[in-house]
């Protein structure tokens, strides 16, 4: 009991040296952060959990944001939409956080957005999605569609051949892709044979690859999520089913490159904005510092240097408008510079979407499974939603678009 | 020619979802069919097998034998788990899905802490074969004899075996099997643990072929129940004819109109069959016979 209460005392001595380092009036900063620790997303969001108490360590060793620490509220949202709503009500209304950074699946994120709005929240959403969202309340640093598919499939049309075969998973991340991919299939004079949504959850593929085989498409577009679709890869393969696979949401994820036997994922091209393989001073980097924290991490996804890039952003715009108050915070944004180097390249913030421009680097995974880049392009904005008429300096809508259900024209 | 290769893509597709329904489903129908406990943990025996059989191939034993392992090793998991938790509810059948369902939330959340969001699979092995422009996973092949086989041996172990006969009379009337001197309880047990083998076998066939992750056993659950719930109490007259019907209906609905109209199907078929025939297919016949 002596010694019980003495290591107690030991500590809270720890936490008041600790707090002493960021002087007197240092009240922290709070991020909430809602990510899906277990279920079947984990595999994926793991990392960016770790992502961003990384980069909170890092931070706060170099003083904090502007002198004061940066403290983590971290709830584990289990996969499930449902939880995402209680956890956000939580953090928001409960723990009084300045920020949030949260969501993986589109799913959870329509999910969660009306409670941002409602409490006038700032929700950092740090995932390749869709697109769409044109919202004030919320920061996406993911990369979009037209930063994905614009680059990947001329480049597949070019080199493979114009039919394309295109499997997504069934809700609206899948169905809103898969739209997007028509289209600039057909804007680069290639022709769809066929498309199915796979529902989410669905592990047996045996018919599927036959449909595809059926058709005989010249490259399969795979929009798969979560751990149950990702067996397509094996039976694809003991299928052999020897196309070549262009993606947006695989690889960059969740490494099925690494989790599957070679060659399974023989000719898998995807563009990302980050995984580890990246060749390059920052890239090495990151990779060291985090596999110095967390040696056991299977795999330094997108979405982790995503976050990783988020926290530094958030710090920016603190800094700079010297408050965290959403509008002030907005205010930085409109200025139209805010810019961080992350792992994959340069990151700024679009004011018009408050969406973030990308380095896209076109991952190429071989035989051996090994990742080879045959080419990258700089500074893709994050155009779409910015041509179609959302703009947040003038008025926010709070709404996902589409390219078949966009802005109003005098939005 | 044509015709016969549409015939052949249709029977091996057939094949193939028989086989995932059968295996999924004959563990549960033994649990449920036999001692009437709805067990909400048999997607983590079949994750289970699936870990051990993989673990097994890394660890250099051959496939089959690694296959064999992951059913010995969900069984012996079986007859703890009823041991220490489903023994005192026999009299609390409801009581026993909280309690399955608890153990299935641990074990999943236990593996991702203790091992990790995922394990490297060891590659489907046997390769393709190629008929009429379509290939074809030999594997899947095995998977479809693997069904019989096992729909096979359990009809032997059952009507030819004394563990049979005693756990069918332990079944029918547990009193008087016990006075007749059966030990009712080590039957009990065993079954328990059959039922958890037949999971963790059916995790251990289908390791080869899928992404090994701790939520894995989800992925077969809804296929199982549907089965079950199609089938009734009995497996030999419930399970292999509602796996087979089951099986025509995922299998055109799926060439036809994709995953989502095979899904669809199913969960109507099993709608359907619960609206005229409540104890499911071996509740009629059975009924029929009496």
């Amino acid at each position: 009991m002596l010694i019980k209460s003495r290591s107690a005392v030991s500590a809270l001595g720890v936490l008041l040296l600790a707090g002493a380092a960021f002087g007197q009036d240092a009240e922290p900063i709070k991020l909430g952060v809602l990510e899906d620790q277990s279920g079947d997303f984990a595999l994926a969001t793991i990392g960016k959990v770790h992502a961003i108490q990384l980069a909170a360590e890092e931070i706060n060793a170099a003083g904090g944001i502007d002198g004061r620490p940066l403290e983590l509220v971290e709830y584990d949202t289990q996969s499930d939409n449902t939880r995402y709503q209680e956890f956000m009500r939580r953090v928001l209304q409960r723990d009084q956080v300045d920020a949030v950074f949260a969501g993986f699946s589109s799913a959870s994120r329509e999910a969660y957005r009306p409670i941002v709005n409602q409490f006038d929240g700032l929700a950092f959403y740090n995932n390749q999605y869709e697109g769409g969202v044109c919202d004030a309340n919320m920061i996406v640093t993911g990369a979009v569609p037209e930063q994905q598919f614009s680059t990947l499939l001329p480049y597949m049309i070019e080199n493979y051949g114009p039919n394309v075969y295109t499997i997504a998973a069934d809700y609206n991340f899948g169905q809103i892709s898969a739209e997007w991919v028509r289209n600039i299939v057909a804007e680069n004079g290639g022709t769809m044979v066929g498309e199915e949504f796979i529902p989410l959850g669905v592990s047996q593929f045996s018919q599927t690859i036959q449909n595809i085989q059926a058709a005989k498409p010249d490259f399969v577009v795979t929009l798969l999520v979560g751990t149950a679709q990702a067996s397509y890869y094996e039976q694809a393969g003991a299928a052999n089913l020897g196309l070549p696979m262009a993606s947006s949401v695989n690889v960059g994820q969740g490494y099925e490159h690494k989790r599957f036997t070679p060659p399974s994922l023989k000719d898998m091209y995807a563009t990302v904005n980050y995984v580890e393989e990246i060749d390059s001073p920052a890239s090495k980097e990151f990779v060291e510092k985090f596999r110095a924290k967390f040696p056991d991490e299977p795999y330094i996804n997108q979405e982790a240097s995503n976050s990783y890039a988020a926290v530094y952003l958030y710090k920016q715009l603190v800094e700079r408008a010297k408050s965290t108050e959403l509008a002030d915070i907005r205010k930085v944004i409109a200025e139209g510079d805010v810019c961080v180097d992350g792992p994959g390249g340069q990151m700024c913030i679009d004011p018009k979407s408050q969406h973030v421009s990308h380095t896209i680097h076109l991952a190429h995974v071989t035989d051996d499974h090994s990742v080879e880049f045959p080419t990258k392009w700089e500074a893709i904005q994050p155009y779409w939603l910015g041509q179609a008429g959302c703009d947040l300096t003038v008025s926010d809508p709070s709404e996902q678009y589409t390219p078949s259900n966009p802005p109003p024209a005098n939005g | 020619m044509d015709i016969f290769n549409l015939i052949f893509s249709f029977l091996y597709q057939f094949g193939d979802a028989f086989a995932f329904l059968v295996l999924s489903a004959c563990g549960l129908a033994v649990i449920f069919g036999m001692m009437g406990v709805i067990n909400l943990a048999h997607g983590e025996f079949i994750m289970c097998g699936a870990y051990v059989s993989t673990s097994a191939v890394h660890a250099g034993l051959p496939l089959p034998l690694a296959i064999v392992a992951g059913a010995v090793a969900a069984g012996i998991a079986g007859m703890i788990v009823e041991l220490l938790v489903i023994r005192p509810l026999y009299q609390r059948p409801l009581d026993t899905i909280v309690a399955t369902w608890g153990i299935s939330m641990i074990v999943t959340q236990g593996t991702l802490i203790v091992l990790g969001p995922s394990m490297q699979g060891v590659g489907t092995p046997f390769g393709s074969f190629t008929m009429g422009g379509y290939s074809y996973s030999v594997y899947r092949v095995i998977l479809m004899i693997a069904a019989i086989g096992t729909l096979a041996l359990l009809w032997l172990m059952f009507t030819r075996t004394r563990f049979g006969l005693l756990s069918r009379a332990t079944i029918q009337v547990p009193h008087v099997a016990e006075a007749m001197g059966v030990n009712t309880n080590l039957i009990y047990s065993v079954t328990f643990g059959l039922g958890a083998g037949l999971a963790g076998l059916a995790g251990g066939l289908y390791a080869p072929t899928m992404t090994l992750v701790p939520t894995m056993g989800a992925s077969f659950m809804v296929e199982a129940f549907v089965t079950v719930v199609v089938g009734g109490a009995d497996i030999f007259l419930g399970t292999a004819p509602a796996a087979a019907i089951l099986g025509v209906i995922k299998a055109a609905l799926t060439g036809w109109q994709g995953q989502l109209a095979g899904q669809i199907g199913l969960l109507i078929a099993v709608i359907i069959v619960i609206r005229i025939l409540p104890r499911g297919i071996s509740g009629k016949i059975l009924k029929e016979r009496a």
